[in-house]
């Protein structure tokens, strides 16, 4: 683990893989919650968890380094549930990457369980990890300027969903009716930093 | 309907309403938002007695001009500008008041980027996780404003302000930006690095709300690659593919995937936010500050 500083009141942890990152994020927030860390944010991402607005920087950095990452403890939390119509323009492209028929995507995707890495691109949007690392999948090599609300889509190790119509270049599978993202909402996220998801596959794929 | 609101004559080339923005969600993807320029906004609330997280009008460049249906306070600070109700001048960075139904037009900016308009009572459009301020990334917040949108007022509060005038910083004709090197310099060449820190940049047309973008020499990487998505601060200057250093600003994303070179003190950004294209700027390399 290594701690950057990043301007004078906020540090960039850096750890070894995904896992360690959620692990790390799950610990910061138990720290935040029991009241033995006080920071503005807490930002998890793909190897790293930022934390800004710290009073003192470097002795959090030396108190994190010092210490291990703990395991992510056992997580009491809810599943997610995302009713899926596998119908993405996509699925074949997908298919063809992971050396399966069109209609096993469906299943792959739907018989794993995923976690919300980490948030970012669009308020709501969440990098979600579980699947094999064989199913890993490179952006379409040109982005499409508009995406609809509610795709379901893949990226090299994450699956995402489109909170609202935007640019994206991300390969599209399915659609999901579910809301993501709503303000008027309490919370306005359906999906934060370690949140369980499930994809329910919904009608023929 | 109540007759606390402001109608929009002109809107301007862009007026976004603006409070302290909605910090503390960005795990979200949530850009913290806000007034660019931070003590502009809050001086303009002092001058009219609101409370410093009211909200307030931003402009750009053009300024905008909007009619009160109630007798109001208001106050225009930020970028200088002429300043008139009913075709009469009247002053910049005092308090002045607006009779019900006059027109008070902001003029375009003198010298600077953005103006600030406070009105008493504040401006009351429906918050957004906490906040009324339009964020121009992710579209949270009321729209930027538009000829003939009326835009509701709260009451003024029974405090009076304090203060008549105020001094304000001039725009700068040089923007000098104190940076802290890192997290990512390692990223860039020894000789990108002190060109970085020594070289003249200029403010680029380019540059907006998420980001302040120069022009100036491009940074050359020691490394090949992509950087994992991480989190980014305000203040960070990231460096995309084509080496020119961007400042990010309030609207700016919560994570991001460019190598950030260094990131400029919190301080300096609001002079940043008055810099208009072409400004020479400079990035300054100092100590980190220690914990008091």
């Amino acid at each position: 683990m290594r701690a950057l500083p990043v301007g004078d009141d906020a540090l960039l942890v850096e750890v070894a893989s995904g896992e360690e990152a959620q692990a790390l994020h799950a610990e910061l927030l138990r720290r935040r919650t029991e009241g033995s860390l006080s920071v503005g944010e807490i930002v998890p991402a793909a190897r790293t968890v930022l934390l800004d607005g710290l009073a003192d920087p470097a002795r959090l950095a030396a108190e994190l380094t010092a210490a291990e990452v703990p395991s992510v403890p056992a997580r009491a939390r809810a599943v997610v549930e995302l009713p899926v119509r596998y119908d993405g323009p996509d699925l074949a492209d997908v298919a063809a990457h992971w050396g399966v028929p069109a209609h096993e995507v469906a299943h792959i995707h739907t018989n794993s369980e995923f976690t919300v890495a980490f948030c970012g691109f669009a308020p709501g949007f969440g990098y979600l990890t579980g699947l094999p690392e064989r199913y890993d999948v490179p952006r379409r090599a040109t982005p499409r300027t508009a995406v609809p609300a509610g795709a379901v889509a893949l990226a090299g190790p994450y699956t995402g969903v489109y909170p609202r119509s935007s640019p994206g270049g991300w390969q599209l599978i399915g659609t999901t009716d579910t809301v993501l993202w709503d303000h008027a909402r309490v919370p306005a996220a359906l999906l934060a930093p370690g949140t369980r998801v499930r994809f329910v596959p919904l009608g023929r794929s | 309907m109540t007759d606390r609101a402001l109608s929009v004559v002109r809107a301007g080339a862009l007026t976004t309403v603006q409070d302290r923005g909605r910090p503390g969600h960005a795990h979200l993807g949530v850009p913290r938002s806000g007034a660019l320029d931070g003590p502009a906004a809050a001086l303009v609330n002092r001058l009219v007695g609101n409370p410093p997280e009211a909200a307030v009008l931003e402009t750009t460049l053009t300024g905008c001009a909007v009619r009160p249906r109630s007798t109001v306070t208001v106050a225009v600070g930020g970028a200088p500008c002429r300043v008139t109700v009913d075709g009469r001048p009247v002053a910049w960075g005092a308090p002045v008041r607006v009779p019900a139904g006059s027109l008070l037009d902001v003029g375009a900016a003198m010298s600077g980027v953005r103006s600030y308009v406070a009105v008493s009572g504040g401006i009351i459009v429906e918050p957004v996780l906490g906040s009324r301020s339009t964020d121009l990334l992710s579209g949270l917040g009321p729209p930027p404003l538009t000829d003939d949108a009326v835009l509701p007022l709260g009451r003024p509060t029974e405090l009076h302000a304090r203060v008549d005038v105020a001094p304000q910083p001039a725009p700068p004709a040089e923007l000098v930006l104190r940076v802290t090197l890192g997290p990512r310099d390692g990223w860039f060449t020894p000789d990108a690095v002190t060109a970085f820190t020594s070289r003249a940049y200029r403010v680029s047309a380019a540059s907006n709300r998420i980001g302040l973008r120069t022009e100036g020499p491009a940074l050359e990487r020691a490394r090949t690659g992509e950087l994992a998505s991480e989190g980014m601060v305000l203040g960070a200057v990231q460096v995309p593919p084509d080496g020119r250093p961007v400042v990010f600003l309030a609207d700016h994303p919560t994570t991001g995937g460019y190598p950030v070179i260094a990131v400029v003190r919190g301080a300096d950004l609001p002079a940043a936010a008055q810099a208009v294209p072409g400004t020479p700027v400079r990035f300054v390399k100092v100590r980190r500050r220690q914990p008091t």
